[in-house]
């Protein structure tokens, strides 16, 4: 198979522009004639199904839950990159274009990158202009904070509910849709298998979710927007329901799937509480912008801690080690994500942890230098020049509930500790996964047919995504490239006429989901399929985590083997095929974990660098940096699928070429 | 962090085949549930235990486990969402109750929210008065005008936003004794008549979505404010006031 990822000739600032002009049409009478399926309705799939719908295209939309306005992307909460330049900060397209590329660790695409910074500024517009309730500034107009890798404000938020904020507003777009009679929506299916015809994306099989019933939907397209697979993890960030399904029948349907070994971990998640943790939850990153994170300086000091001997708030300044303004002076607490949880992996791993469980893995992520600068910053703006200490202390601390209350109420409800009054405890989590399907920049895979959206592909990010990037990915894709590059896919397809379900193909397709259910009801075994995700995912935290080396690689590959073995063998599912049952959605979800799982082990052994989120400790320099290789991995793996066997996959190279960007090592200090 | 410690509780599930059977509630005993676990997380071990005994495990609706996605629901010891206020079941945890205590679980009871299964209800009401009107309707292209060309007064849009907070979970329905979803069609009609994106379509919009939440059957709002208690989101009975005031001044056009 040859990779060709269509990017367009000339200049990199026009390849978009030029590329759209000379796209294939659909006429607004013939898109009535063609069906659009689209899995998924967080930012992209939402996005994309309103805008098709728009423009006149029969959509079909799915999701798992019971609405779409439950899509994960609810749960982002910092905010979303525009190069709007509002801030008068020397902000543009290029820098958004060079921060992401940049903070990508040069592994991703330059023209699908430069293309995203492109549209980002037409986002907010159309945001705006569905109501979506960005934060303001006194005189009205949109207000902008920073985020990791970058010195610009170039992100707007709405409190720290942005993810929440933009999803319903692509919700209520895509919610007009469905009133209209434009999009058909299914909510409680889930699309368990593919159905290709003549090589094409014919349509697909879906479960309600509610009956059991076993659908065939067919389409002249189709478009996966089913999200990341952080889940394979177990513990993650994700929602419970975060699955790879959609993403792995395609796949094993002759997808390629890209760079599965990046994987974002982010560096300021509320640590792990016990064995029956079934999953974790972010602090927004922009909480970094007022927060410093340290951890004692002293080894006696972290140990007292651990042993509730000590109070944080007891440590001097003089003992605290903020490692983050110590070694990286130039952007300190604001590295990017893959940086600032290495970071904190080391100091923890050197015994400098600070929660008392039996990992030690926490830092502080501590407020109290904020709340004085604030607090001395509101009382001179009020006229108070001589505050008192009680005066600034309760001003600060006001400033702060205006600008994260919501966020340090969450952090409180779940750990029954007051952030105002004694620093957050944070430790890195399993939070995005830059790899996904492999796309063209017409966001085709290497299914004619077949398109894949938001963090379901691989495209934007290379081997770390930035903050506030996700949300601008997806509603890019949604609303900005797929009603192009569709159209042009779909120009083709306005004789075809309507597709049957009734083909050989649905039927074989439909019978394949039918026997992987049976098997799994008829399974007999003993053991629950959360015991199998657990196992999974501790293999996976453990071997193919913040830091990966060959050995423990090699073994991961061989261990998840086993254990898809032992899961076939041994897992029960109760309940039966023809009703609302979680355990065997979860069955499903797992099967296709696992085998996902052993896929990025190999991934990661296969790139010896260090590079973003993947980190191989044998690839660092003196001071525990990245290491990358450009010579021999400047390219984008893209695993073809071969049968059962995972590890017979075969692996091919999308070189990356730089026009635009001298590659340069990645420093932040 | 309080020392999580373990406690052993009581449990009374209503359990419910489908939406034609009869449900029941049913008692189980759960030991060993540690304090820092979340409430979900407590279910999760029932259901691990129900399932190592070959029973069935109890459904219930459940997502992003942080309070913000409104897929959970219950009714815990009569409350919605369950003791602590001002949050999602979700966020509740363990520590909020002592060790040999009785919990009663039952899901949310309304004749618009019909059950689906056990715990699990069906809350596609929302969606349809959302599909009848919540919307500004703009085209999707980005060809609109340049977002600081709206200029929003700060407090206004603040005011929006926290009316836009709404996470559609249902525990105003479900506590309202008239089953009323005037706090979340209030939430959202407040949301665009407080911005001036919204304001074209206001007569139009209050009209529609009152017009398919009463088709959908919820109750009539009697200013109890039990749906405010209970709200998660803090969302403010104010909202209901002002889509009454929208409301009356579209009906009198």
């Amino acid at each position: 198979m040859k990779l060709d990822s269509k990017i367009p000739a000339g200049p990199l600032k026009d390849k978009w522009t030029n590329h759209k002009n000379h796209l294939k049409l659909v006429a607004p009478n013939n898109r009535p004639k063609i069906d659009i399926i689209v899995v998924g309705t967080g930012l992209a799939g939402a996005s994309a199904a309103a805008s098709l719908g728009e423009m006149g295209y029969n959509v079909k939309a799915f999701c798992f839950q019971d609405s779409p306005r439950r899509a994960h992307s609810i749960a982002a909460q910092g905010g979303i990159n525009a190069a709007k330049n509002y801030q008068n900060d020397g902000d543009s397209v290029y820098r958004l274009f060079y921060d992401t590329i940049k903070g990508g660790d040069y592994r991703a695409r330059e023209a699908n990158v430069h293309r995203l910074a492109e549209v980002s500024g037409n986002i907010i517009d159309q945001c705006v202009a569905q109501g979506v309730p960005f934060a303001r500034e006194y005189g009205g107009m949109l207000d902008n904070r920073s985020f990791g890798g970058t010195q610009v404000q170039r992100t707007f938020y709405a409190a720290g509910q942005t993810g929440q904020q933009l999803l319903l507003g692509a919700y209520s777009a895509l919610s007009r849709q469905i009133g209209l009679g434009r999009v058909q929506m299914y909510n409680r299916h889930e699309m368990l298998e593919l159905v290709k015809v003549d090589g094409k994306a014919r349509g697909i099989i879906a479960r309600n979710l509610i009956t059991g019933e076993i659908e065939r939907h067919s389409a002249h397209a189709v478009v996966i927007a089913s999200g990341g697979y952080g889940n394979v993890y177990f513990l993650s960030t994700n929602a419970m329901g975060s699955n790879v399904t959609a993403g792995w029948k395609i796949h094993k349907q002759g997808a390629l799937f890209a760079n599965p070994c990046y994987v974002q971990i982010h560096p300021t998640c509320i640590p792990v509480h016990g064995t029956n943790q079934s999953k974790l939850t972010l602090m927004s990153e922009s909480l970094r912008n007022s927060g410093r994170i340290w951890v004692p300086k002293k080894k006696e000091d972290a140990e007292a801690i651990r042993a509730g001997k000590l109070k944080p708030t007891q440590i001097a300044e003089e003992d605290r080690d903020y490692y983050l303004e110590r070694r990286y002076p130039a952007f300190g607490n604001l590295v990017p994500r893959d940086v600032a949880s290495r970071a904190a992996k080391e100091r923890c791993d050197a015994g400098y942890g600070i929660e008392a469980n039996d990992t030690n893995e926490g830092v502080y992520l501590d407020f109290s230098t904020e709340i004085q600068t604030k607090g001395r910053q509101t009382a001179y703006a009020k006229g108070n020049h001589n505050p008192t200490a009680e005066e600034i202390t309760a001003l600060g601390k006001q400033w702060l509930e205006e600008k994260y209350g919501n966020l340090f109420t969450m952090y409180q409800k779940i750990t029954d500790e007051n952030p105002y009054e004694t620093p957050m405890k944070i430790y890195p989590a399993v939070h995005y996964t830059m790899g996904g399907v492999w796309v063209d920049y017409n966001l085709q895979s290497t299914i004619p047919g077949c398109f894949v959206a938001g963090e379901a592909n691989f495209s934007d990010h290379g081997a770390n995504r930035l903050g506030a990037s996700a949300l601008m990915q997806g509603l890019a894709d949604g609303y900005f490239v797929l009603p192009y590059t569709i159209s042009n896919y779909l120009a083709d397809e306005i004789r075809t006429g309507k597709i049957s379900t009734e083909s050989p193909e649905f039927v074989e397709a439909e019978s394949r989901v039918k026997d992987s259910i049976s098997k799994f009801l008829n399974n007999n075994g003993t053991k629950s399929v959360d015991y199998f995700h657990k196992k999974l995912g501790n293999i996976m935290w453990n071997k193919v985590g913040m830091g990966r080396n060959e050995k423990g690689l090699t073994e991961a590959v061989a261990e998840i083997a086993q254990l898809k073995e032992d899961f076939y063998k041994d897992v029960y599912v109760p309940g039966s095929a023809d009703e609302l049952n979680p355990e065997l959605e979860k069955a499903l979800r797992v099967a296709d974990f696992i085998e996902l799982g052993q896929l990025m082990a190999m991934d990661a052994l296969q790139r010896k660098e260090s590079c973003g989120g993947h980190f191989r400790e044998e690839y660092q320099d003196a001071e525990g940096e990245t290491l990358r290789d450009d010579e021999n991995f400047k390219f984008v793996g893209a695993w073809e699928y071969k049968g059962d066997d995972i590890s017979k996959e075969e692996l091919h190279k999308e070189e990356l070429k730089y026009e635009e960007i001298k590659i340069a090592a990645r420093n932040y200090k | 962090m309080s020392a999580a410690k373990n406690i052993n509780i009581n449990l009374k599930i209503w359990r419910q085949k489908n939406a034609n059977s009869k449900g029941s509630m049913e008692t189980y005993k759960l030991d060993n549930v540690s304090t820092a676990s979340s409430f979900l997380e407590m279910l999760d071990q029932l259901n691990e235990q129900l399932i190592n005994e070959k029973k069935e495990p109890v459904a219930f609706d459940h997502d992003c486990r942080e309070g913000i996605c409104g897929m959970c629901s219950l009714y815990i010891n009569g409350r919605a969402h369950g003791p602590d206020t001002g949050i999602t079941t979700c966020q509740l945890h363990m520590r909020m109750f002592k060790d040999g205590d009785t919990i009663y679980i039952e899901p949310w009871r309304s004749k618009a929210f019909p059950v689906i299964k056990d715990l699990v209800v069906d809350r596609s009401a929302f969606d349809r008065i959302q599909q009848a009107g919540g919307f500004v309707s703009v085209n999707t292209s980005g060809n609109t005008i340049d977002a600081n060309s709206i200029p929003v007064p700060k407090v206004d849009a603040d005011k929006a936003f926290e009316a836009a907070a709404c996470i559609g979970c249902g525990a105003c329905v479900a506590t309202c004794k008239n089953g009323s979803a005037m706090l979340f069609v209030g939430a959202k009609v407040s949301q665009y008549a407080l911005l001036p994106q919204g304001k074209v379509e206001a007569t139009q919009r209050v009209l529609n979505m009152v017009r398919q939440m009463d088709e959908e059957g919820f109750g009539n709002c009697t200013n109890t404010g039990a749906c405010e208690i209970e709200c998660p989101k803090g969302i403010s009975l104010e909202n209901i006031a002002r889509m009454n005031r929208e409301y009356l001044k579209a009906s009198l056009k």
